[in-house]
């Protein structure tokens, strides 16, 4: 049985299945990091003593992964674009370039967690570390799931272009949604936890 | 709709542009000698904007504004769920600082009362 409304909007939502779907989802995980970030507030408010984010992470190394989040974001948007100029190998471009950002994030998350590590800087060493290490490590939950779903549609997911244009395009439409909300996430993530 | 998507595409560029130079400010104004609270508040005001960028430009919110036809010019279903979940949002973040604002169960002393003092807490 077909899945109504994923290529017409449906009379009564005015909206395709697909496109209120995920906001719904990202509603809810609107909810699940505002806990995270709720929790950062009580800690901090009640703690004897908070790091200066600076003193503890790579600051550098940190703007620049913002850097290259934002970036992932752009290429996502021309990938969209270019499904809508009709330009399968336009969109293949930009969201290999977006899958590649994505994975230069999380090498560069990688290093940064190693290194905290190296120094004996562990989830359980402060309260400081751990609601780092919380965050971020959900965060980079996010990034890991949201390379998968792109890889799909960068590679077998594609071939529903050759039978229904629109249902692919808006395909792109909500995983591109989703990709932004976690650059969303991050650009209030590192002011928080690097700089503050 | 060919035209309709390279204007889109040159918005993405200016809003791309944007975003790369909050991000320096971003960096910038945490190396200013301020006050916490200040430093907070100037670190929300950026990312805020940051993220009304995105949420405006690359997930396209300013063009949900489709209202529902059910309720015959309604704000969207996209809109009002988030409305809906921006208000718990809210609550959900400012659930700590009540707590920790709340001064219930603690002892203070009016001037010229009879109150204990507060050299004599009450035992827990």
């Amino acid at each position: 049985m077909d899945i109504p409304y994923i290529v017409d909007e449906r009379p009564d939502t005015g909206l395709t299945n697909v496109k209120l779907g995920i906001w719904l989802f990202l509603a809810s995980e609107v909810m699940l990091f505002g806990a995270l970030f709720s929790s950062y507030v009580l800690l901090r408010l009640i703690a004897p003593d908070w790091p200066v984010g600076a003193e503890v992470l790579n600051v550098p190394m940190g703007t620049f992964n913002t850097a290259v989040l934002i970036g992932s974001s752009v290429t996502m948007v021309f990938a969209y674009a270019s499904l809508q100029m009709d330009n399968l190998a336009g969109f293949k471009k930009f969201m290999g370039i977006t899958i590649g950002l994505s994975l230069l994030f999380m090498v560069v998350k990688g290093f940064e967690y190693n290194h905290e590590f190296e120094i004996g800087n562990f989830p359980w060493t402060s309260t400081y570390l751990a609601i780092y290490f919380t965050m971020t490590g959900l965060h980079a939950l996010h990034i890991i799931g949201g390379v998968v779903v792109n890889a799909y549609f960068l590679g077998p997911g594609s071939k529903l272009w050759e039978t229904n244009k629109t249902q692919f395009t808006n395909r792109i439409e909500a995983a591109g949604l989703y990709w932004h909300f976690v650059d969303l996430v991050w650009i209030f993530l590192f002011p928080v936890l690097y700089l503050l | 709709m060919s035209d309709h998507v390279q204007h889109h595409i040159a918005i993405y560029k200016k809003v791309a542009a944007a975003l790369a130079v909050l991000t320096v400010l971003t960096v910038a104004v945490s190396y200013l000698d301020v006050s916490v609270p200040v430093a907070v508040i100037i670190a929300l005001i950026i990312a805020g904007t940051k993220g009304s960028l995105v949420l405006s430009f690359f997930m396209h919110l300013l063009e949900e504004k489709k209202p529902v036809p059910l309720s015959r010019g309604g704000i969207g279903l996209i809109i009002g769920s988030l409305l809906v979940t921006a208000l718990f949002f809210l609550v959900v973040i400012f659930i700590p600082i009540f707590g920790h604002a709340d001064k219930v169960g603690t002892y203070f002393t009016l001037p010229n009362s009879n109150a204990p003092t507060v050299e004599t807490p009450a035992a827990h």
